[in-house]
């Protein structure tokens, strides 16, 4: 699973019927840190997740695991909006250093 | 799945056992041109193809469903052979059937 | 899934028979920005696309072979969706 902040949506009228009724998202991934990072998915949404939301994205065919979306052609889904990240302070001092440099 | 040409064979006599008697075949990635993209790999063949000639081909574990209900442990196999690839606004059209010299290497 | 725009097709006489009756279509996916992102691939249609059209291509098995209708193929890539809009917030591309 990976990090992602919603940055835009998809509309598609003309679609796989198992498709029909699905918000379909525009993500960016991001780091733990919430840096961006390169490239984006489009994704179904399975938790009514908003714009700039960070959210939890499950990719290949685990994300028809999520809730309606089983049986269904998606191959990421979104299946959380993030509240926090937290990061080991150790990590973070690490980081902090590595910025430094 | 994507372009490929096939530019050579691998024989192997010690293989997996579920391998044996299946062609492995050397391909090279093609673009939308119908140019070499990224470096050559070795891959099952599902379909009779030939040196030389352009194909297409699955990944993943995709790959393997062609030998069902055996379970063959590949992840790159030959799909289909192309007899033409057709872009219109770029005005590529590629088709074999038309120059068979270019056909082989 | 990725956004992707149909530039052409592939004609196959041989070919694995899971893929018989299906337009193999020639797709380049796309950035945000609309710029290619890697190389074209081969996705079967399963919506009816044509050349032009920017299209959602999902690049996973499962949910390639079962919108064209052939499960356990070789199928690892194929068109379910043509679109209509995408809408970015600023500064998204």
């Amino acid at each position: 699973m990976i990090l992602a902040r919603i940055v835009g949506t998809v509309v598609s009228t003309r679609k796989d019927p198992r498709l029909e009724g699905k918000k379909l998202l525009v993500v960016k991934p991001v780091s733990p840190e919430g840096a961006d990072e390169s490239g984006y998915l489009v994704a179904v949404d399975t938790v009514d997740a908003g714009f700039r939301e960070t959210v939890l994205i499950v990719s290949g065919s685990s994300a028809r695991n999520a809730s309606e979306c089983k049986d269904r052609p998606v191959d990421a889904a979104i299946v959380g909006i993030v509240d926090s990240v937290n990061l080991d302070a150790l990590h973070e001092a690490e980081l902090i250093a590595a910025r430094k440099r | 799945m994507l372009l490929g040409r096939v530019i050579g064979t691998v024989v192997a006599t010690m293989k997996n056992e579920s391998l044996v008697g299946q062609r492995l075949l050397i391909v090279q990635p093609l673009n939308r041109r119908g140019r070499d993209t990224g470096k050559p790999l070795v891959a099952l063949d599902s379909v009779g193809a030939g040196a030389g000639e352009m194909i297409y081909w699955c990944r993943g574990k995709e790959a393997s469903f062609p030998f069902l209900p055996a379970e063959l442990p590949t992840e790159a196999t030959i799909v289909g052979i192309v007899d033409s690839l057709n872009i219109p606004k770029e005005g590529t059209s590629v088709s074999h059937a038309e120059d068979p010299a270019e056909r082989r290497i | 899934m990725l956004i992707g725009r149909v530039i052409g097709h592939v004609v196959a006489t041989q070919k694995a028979h899971s893929h018989r009756g299906r337009k193999i279509l020639v797709v380049q996916p796309l950035n945000l920005d609309g710029s290619d992102r890697g190389e074209a691939v081969l996705a079967l249609d399963a919506v009816d696309a044509g050349v032009g059209e920017r299209v959602l291509l999902t690049t996973e098995g499962f949910s390639a072979m079962t919108s064209v209708g052939r499960p356990n193929s070789p199928i690892d890539s194929a068109v379910i969706g043509i679109i209509d809009a995408v809408e970015l917030i600023d500064g998204a591309r």
